[in-house]
């Protein structure tokens, strides 16, 4: 069973599947925790293919989202809204992060380290096996420690979010969690589960025990 | 069959660059294109090559030259101001016969624009850009998947016209995510010898020279000639595009890159009503596959040209048609996206015009 921390970041590679599965964990935890829950749109670096696109979707299901006014609408302005200061104050509320994607993207964490370090958080390293930059295991630590030097923050565990897009099948994901296996003895953090489509998923073998974390719903 | 990954559009050019054996690539960071400089950043290093960022475009592609010049495979990368900015080098590369491959993921303009895409570089990309009697080859992919092969191809056939060769995308190819196979990796020594590039005599052969300066009219004319001569090889046999349910076509959709996979979603409705529609997809716009529009307007009622900007290939479309029958555009501008209901009403509207004896 997952135990979800009052706050919790999702940061890593270009495609590793940060806002699908940032935007559905946002509505897991609004849907079992009965509490507000604000999804905070941090990608400063990519103007394309962020949460805010889901923006109807997060409001349907009660999901305050936090973005830059500029976000979505063509203007590139890496700006971060005051807004986001807010879920730290309230403490009851829970916060979910979808940062940018690479070391770049998780800059701008650090602004509000001393913020996320007052507290017990969670930050996760959402993991593609099927992106050629975290293919190998030295590949993917490789990103995982850029990632955190960029944050200035450390992680505490492990996504395995391996996909092809439309054409996942078990099969990536088996091999996603292979190498989440890896990345997991190298760097002594648990792998917290395996996402992915509900049809995908259901065709994981029995004998696979790893956590698993259905994606609902679609983003892109 | 080969491993298949997930690739943005940027990434994978990039990485079918180097695999085509591409150690060297000038850039200049512009939304939408900048993950195909930051793939090179990251990669180049660990290849065995070289990234620089440059300080402008302009000295970018003016080093592309000089590698080019040494006879090594080079590639630069922007979107459409970038790409204006590049066109002075462009021409020095096309009137040294030099192989260069050059990316643009286009975006709205004219001038800075949007970030969104758009085909509205058509015109700059095959009827010159820059100054003087030139043309570029012009692949213009639809997929992740065809970015990567077009790439390899594009290398290749830069190298054996001694020409440049631009992939002509646009914002929305370049920031997808497809999942690609890629070919297995060229090293560069593995290549063809460039028997005429700079490369150093090692005091055993004569001078070669990279040059684009001809002050003797004569011999500038005469260098024009022969490379229009290798222009009408090329318009032979190079040409590329896809056709799709042209045989019984009534009326033929002519798009290229992400408006051709648009239109084809238009067609697929109109098909499932028993519309005869087909579509022509040029893969190649220089050389335009003129040749097979101008077979099928022979039994066609009409061309319906569908591109992301104001009317551009359409020009072709009508030269290559000649008159034989009408060729209608529906575009959208400035970065907005062409959508399929918008290509269904059109194809509608056309053939009811003609019912009525409109056409």
């Amino acid at each position: 069973m997952l135990k979800p921390k009052r706050i919790s970041v999702f940061t890593g590679h270009y495609g590793s599947g940060k806002t699908e599965v940032s935007v559905n964990y946002a509505i897991w935890l609004r849907e079992t925790m009965k509490k507000d829950v604000a999804l905070i749109d941090m990608d400063i670096v990519n103007p394309f293919f962020r949460s805010s696109d889901a923006a109807d979707m997060l409001a349907a299901h009660g999901v305050r989202l936090i973005a830059s006014v500029f976000a979505g609408s063509a203007v590139e302005n890496p700006s971060l809204p005051p807004e986001i200061n807010s879920v730290f104050d309230d403490g009851e509320c829970f916060a979910v992060f979808d940062v940018g994607g690479g070391d770049d993207g998780a800059v701008p964490l650090g602004r509000y380290r001393s913020r996320f370090c007052a507290e017990d958080y969670d930050m996760f390293f959402v993991l593609n096996e099927r992106r050629p930059m975290t293919h190998s295991a030295d590949g993917a630590i490789e990103e995982f420690y850029d990632l955190e030097r960029a944050s200035g923050l450390k992680y505490t565990g492990i996504i395995n979010n391996t996909h092809l897009k439309g054409l996942t099948t078990a099969r990536n994901i088996l091999d996603g969690y292979s190498l989440a296996e890896e990345v997991s003895k190298r760097c002594g953090l648990p792998i917290c589960f395996s996402s992915g489509t509900p049809d995908v998923l259901e065709g994981l073998p029995d004998g696979f025990t790893g956590e698993r974390f259905p994606l609902k719903l679609r983003v892109t | 069959m080969a491993e298949k990954f997930l690739m943005k559009g940027n990434e994978a050019v990039a990485e079918a660059a180097i695999r085509s054996g591409c150690r060297y690539f000038f850039g200049y960071p512009i939304t939408p294109q900048t993950e195909l400089a930051a793939y090179m950043a990251k990669n180049m290093p660990k290849r065995g090559g070289v990234f620089l960022q440059a300080e402008s475009e302009i000295a970018a592609i003016n080093m592309v030259y000089g590698a080019a010049g040494a006879g090594a495979r080079a590639m630069t990368g922007s979107s459409s101001p970038g790409i204006s900015l590049k066109q002075e080098g462009i021409s020095y590369i096309a009137g040294a016969d030099l192989p260069c491959v050059i990316v643009n993921m286009a975006r709205g303009g004219p001038g800075l624009g949007s970030i969104q895409g758009s085909q509205a570089d058509y015109f700059q990309a095959t009827k010159g850009g820059g100054h003087g009697d030139y043309h570029m080859l012009v692949f213009a992919p639809n997929s992740v998947q065809e970015l990567v092969d077009m790439t390899a191809r594009a290398f290749d056939k830069a190298d054996e016209y001694r020409m440049p060769a631009m992939i002509l995308g646009d914002g929305m190819l370049g920031q997808m995510m497809e999942p690609v196979e890629f070919f297995e990796p060229t090293e560069p020594d593995a290549l063809p010898k460039k028997e005429w590039a700079t490369d150093g005599t090692g005091m055993k052969r004569k001078k070669n020279i990279i040059n684009s300066l001809y002050l003797e009219s004569e011999i500038l004319e005469r260098l024009n000639i022969e490379r229009y001569e290798r222009y009408k090889r090329i318009c032979e046999k190079e040409p590329l595009f896809e056709e799709i349910n042209t045989e019984d076509a009534e009326i033929i959709i002519a798009a290229y890159g992400m408006s051709a996979r648009i239109a084809a979603s238009a067609a697929d409705a109109l098909r499932s009503e028993g519309v005869r529609v087909g579509i022509i997809r040029p893969i190649t716009l220089w050389p335009f596959p003129s040749e097979i529009f101008a077979r099928r307007a022979a039994y066609v009622k009409a061309f319906l040209c569908v591109e992301m900007s104001m009317g551009q290939m359409v020009e072709d479309v009508r030269l290559a048609v000649e008159g034989k029958c009408p060729v209608y555009f529906y575009g959208r501008t400035g970065g907005m996206t062409v959508e399929p209901d918008a290509v269904y009403k059109e194809v509608k509207r056309i053939l009811e015009l003609k019912t009525a004896g409109g056409i």
